[in-house]
Parts: C-alpha cells; structure tokens; sequence
C-alpha cells in the first residue's frame, strides 16, 4: 500500500526532449518567425499606399514625430525593465522581479495611451480609417502592433497575478523568458515601423 | 526466448546531460551589460531623429535611417532575446521566418513599384 501511494507522487518537470531544448521555447520562436510574414505584410502594404493620400491628409502633414519619438523611447526602455525581470527571476529574487514586470507593462500602458491620443488627434485632422488607402494602411499597421501591446500588457499582469499567487517560482523562469520574448519582439517590430512610416520621408 | 526480451540500457546519472536551456541560461548577460545595451538604443534613437530634422538628400537619409534601425533591431534580438547566446536552432527558427519575409515583401514591392497599377486591380 506504502509503494502505492509513494508512486502516486507527482514527479518535478523535467525538459526531457530529444533536442535537449525547451519544446515551448522552440514554439515561441517559431511564432515569432511567422510573426514576421505578418508584420511584413502590413509594412509592406503601408509603404505601397503611403503616397495614396487622395485629398486626404498626407503623413508629413499629419504626423508628430517628437511625440513619435518619445512614445518609441518609451518602448525600448520597456525592454531593458523586461530582460531586468527575467535577470530578476533568473537569480531568485521574486518581489524584484515582479516590480520589473509592472514597470515593463506601465512603459507598455504609456505607449498604448500615447497610440491612443495619436489615433485621436489623426481622426479630428480628418485621417479616418477609411478616408485613403494611406490611413487604411496605416491605421491597421499600427493598429496590429497595438493589439499586440496590449495582448503582452495583459500576459504581464497576468504574470504578476501568478507571482503574487505562488505560481511562478524561480525554477518556472523560462515562463517569464518567453514572455520576455514575445514583448522584445513587439518592440522589434516597432524599431521597424517607426523608421519605414515615420522617419523615412514619403517617395515622392 | 525469454532471453531476447531487451532490459533497458541504465544511463549512470554523471553521463546524463543537463538540460541546455540551464546551460544557455548561465551564459546570458549580466544587468550592467542590458544597461549599456539600452543606453545604445537610445542614443539610436535619438541620432535618427536628429536625422529627420537634418536637411540630408534622400537617399543619404534613408540609407542612414535603414542603418540605425537594422542596427537597433540586431542589439535587442541579439542581447535582450539572448540569440547570441542561446542554441543555435532557436535563431535558425527566427532568422528562417525573417528572411522569408523580406525576400517576400521585397518581392511584393519591386513589383508594384514598377508597376504602381497592379494594385488596383
């Protein structure tokens, strides 16, 4: 009966795959790399249409790039509290770690308020999201990079919950590195639209 | 016949490897060097908007442009997301899908660059 029930104990979790790697670290990068069809596909579009202003604002007249500017500074300070949270956990310190998450998802918060105010300003100029192919393209570009924001805002706090809760011990670190990975991408992804649709001025 | 049933072959424990994602983690950088690394980005950053305002041909600017964003994208995939220390396969598994999409949108624009009414339909 003692044998029974010593067998009945729930064994520690053990990457015992045959590359030797995390399979969920595989997936993550995996994702990542078809992230980047997707990204491309609406770069690419926006870069085809930005001329297509059709009476409509055009970019130079619309964009705010010191703001711009600030909102992209904001974003990559929130990678560096991102790896700070991971190098927090990867050395056991939890309430550490836990303070770097918040930080990275208030820098991520800012951001998307900042997208907000942008989108609303654009829309009292007359760039509605159906006014030229440029806002169109636009619009959804920069629109699918803040559902993505806002998609890793929420997988922080979530984090933070689980902290809280127990369930995020150091020996679960890698939960935090993919995370981590996920928001270094966004902010990549960022780096990219901020130079083709902002700083790169319009073919003419 | 009962002897041609296989016994599982006993690994002694000191041969077993550990887990790589264990070792990969022991050789990621330290807090001083993410510091650098962001202060770099900043500075990035800074230097193209600095650009922008700057009264530079067009093709100077977007040769410069291109160069502090290809730049600042390699210093976060290569030090935050670890791909210059982590294994090999995982940047195989990123590089794979961010070549195929710039070979493909490359592609995408060449074509309706030359060919602006392509998109119309």
């Amino acid at each position: 009966m003692a044998e029974r029930a010593a067998t009945a104990v729930p064994e520690p979790e053990v990457h015992a795959t045959s590359t030797g790697l995390s399979n969920v670290k595989l997936a993550m990068w995996a994702f990542l790399g078809s992230e980047c069809l997707l990204f491309g596909a609406l770069i690419s579009t926006f870069l085809l249409y930005q001329g297509r202003s059709e009476g409509g604002p055009t970019p130079s007249k619309v964009y705010d790039i010191p703001f711009t500017s600030v909102s992209s500074f904001v974003l990559l300070m929130s990678s560096l509290t991102m790896v700070l949270a991971l190098s927090a956990i990867q050395r056991r310190d939890e309430p550490k770690m836990r303070a770097w998450l918040m930080a990275t998802a208030l820098l991520g918060m800012t951001f998307i308020a900042g997208q907000v105010y942008e989108f609303t300003t654009f829309v009292n100029e007359g760039l509605s999201l159906t006014s030229s192919a440029f806002s169109s393209s636009f619009f959804l570009m920069t629109g699918f990079h803040g559902a993505h924001v806002t998609g890793g805002i929420l997988l922080l706090l979530s984090l933070v919950g689980m902290s809280l809760d127990g369930r995020l011990p150091p020996e679960r670190s890698e939960t935090v590195e993919l995370a981590g990975l996920y928001w270094h991408f966004v902010d990549i992804v960022w780096i990219v639209i901020f130079a083709a649709a902002y700083l790169i001025p319009t073919a003419t | 016949m009962a002897s041609s049933v296989q016994t599982p072959r006993q690994v002694p424990e000191e041969l077993t490897p550990a887990p790589r994602h264990e070792l990969d983690e022991a050789r990621h950088p330290g807090v001083r060097q993410y510091i650098v690394v962001a202060i770099v980005l900043a500075l990035a950053t800074l230097a193209e908007v600095v650009l922008y305002y700057l009264d530079l041909p067009r093709g100077l600017l977007v040769g410069l442009l291109l160069f502090f964003a290809v730049s600042k994208f390699a210093l976060v995939v290569l030090f935050f997301m670890h791909l210059k220390f982590d294994n090999p396969i995982f940047r195989r598994l990123f590089v794979t899908g961010l070549l195929l999409a710039i070979s493909v949108y490359a592609v995408v624009l060449v074509i309706f660059g030359i060919h602006p009414g392509g998109n119309q339909g």
